[in-house]
């Protein structure tokens, strides 16, 4: 089951250097599959909808949200608890796909991916002949 | 390795150097989360400052905004606040479930007293940005010193 989404360390992308100097983290996602779909949410705080780029190339899904940071102005940095910065993950997915039919929307910090099963393999029984 | 490359898809994992890779990623993601919230710990805050205002910051998406509970009194601010994990149709199996659910509550320290009637809160893009302007009566005041 966990072959369906695997994580993947792209070790081409790992010596692209990045344009933007900001920092890239890893979101926390859930992945979870239903009969017909295959839904992923993560975490992409202070990201709008518009900075999502979402790229499906053979089984490779990715991810890349570009943050917006609001800084305030004049404000002194008291205390830091978290980092400001972009997020980018990918995963291996080995169902087909639909992939004209891929749905991303982001409220509230939150992405939700739905990616529609094609529907040759949804679901399909296979009857035992006896011989 | 030629006979890797006749594996397709299965090549990357039989491959150790991608899967040490995988690991590190695993290991880094498991690590920050010690270093990052625990249940009392969540959300993070950032906090920003002036000699009149503090700004705290606190990045918790995918909460409505009327559920964040904002209290302050005196020098401390509490932040409360819940988030509904997915909800669990049937037919639905998770492949991972890394993100955060349940209740939070955080008190902070600030470097003065607040002017309650004043806190505005705003929420977007599921950053909750609280503005807090310190109490008039603490202000500084400079005294003049009258030549006799």
């Amino acid at each position: 089951m966990s072959e369906v989404t695997k994580e993947v360390q792209d070790k081409d992308r790992a010596q692209v250097e990045r344009t933007r100097s900001t920092n890239v983290y890893t979101p926390d996602v859930d992945i979870l599959e239903k009969d017909d779909s295959i839904i992923v949410l993560a975490d992409i705080p202070g990201v709008s909808e518009s900075g999502v780029d979402i790229t499906l190339e053979k089984d490779v899904l990715s991810i890349f949200a570009k943050v917006e940071p609001e800084v305030p102005e004049k404000h002194q940095l008291l205390r830091t608890e978290y980092g400001i910065g972009d997020y980018q993950r990918s995963f291996t997915i080995s169902n087909e796909i639909d992939r004209e039919k891929i749905d991303a929307t982001v409220k509230n910090g939150v992405l939700r991916l739905v990616l529609p099963k094609a529907k040759a393999v949804q679901t399909r029984k296979i009857t035992v002949q006896a011989g | 390795m030629l006979w890797t490359t006749g594996l397709g898809k299965f090549a990357g994992g039989l491959d150790p150097w991608s899967q040490l890779g995988c690991m590190e990623n695993e290991m880094n993601r498991m690590l920050s989360r010690y270093a990052y919230p625990t249940s009392s710990e969540f959300p993070a805050f950032n906090v920003w400052g002036t000699n009149d205002q503090v700004i705290v910051t606190s990045e918790i998406p995918g909460i409505e905004p009327s559920s964040i509970d904002i209290s302050v009194s005196g020098t401390t601010l509490t932040v409360r606040g819940l988030r509904d994990p997915e909800q669990a149709e049937k037919g639905v199996s998770y492949h991972r479930r890394e993100r955060w659910y349940g209740k939070f509550s955080k008190t902070i320290e600030l470097p003065f007293t607040i002017e309650a009637e004043k806190v505005e809160a705003r929420f977007s893009k599921g950053i909750l940005y609280i503005t807090l302007p310190r109490s008039e009566t603490e202000k500084p005041r400079k005294v003049k010193v009258k030549s006799a």
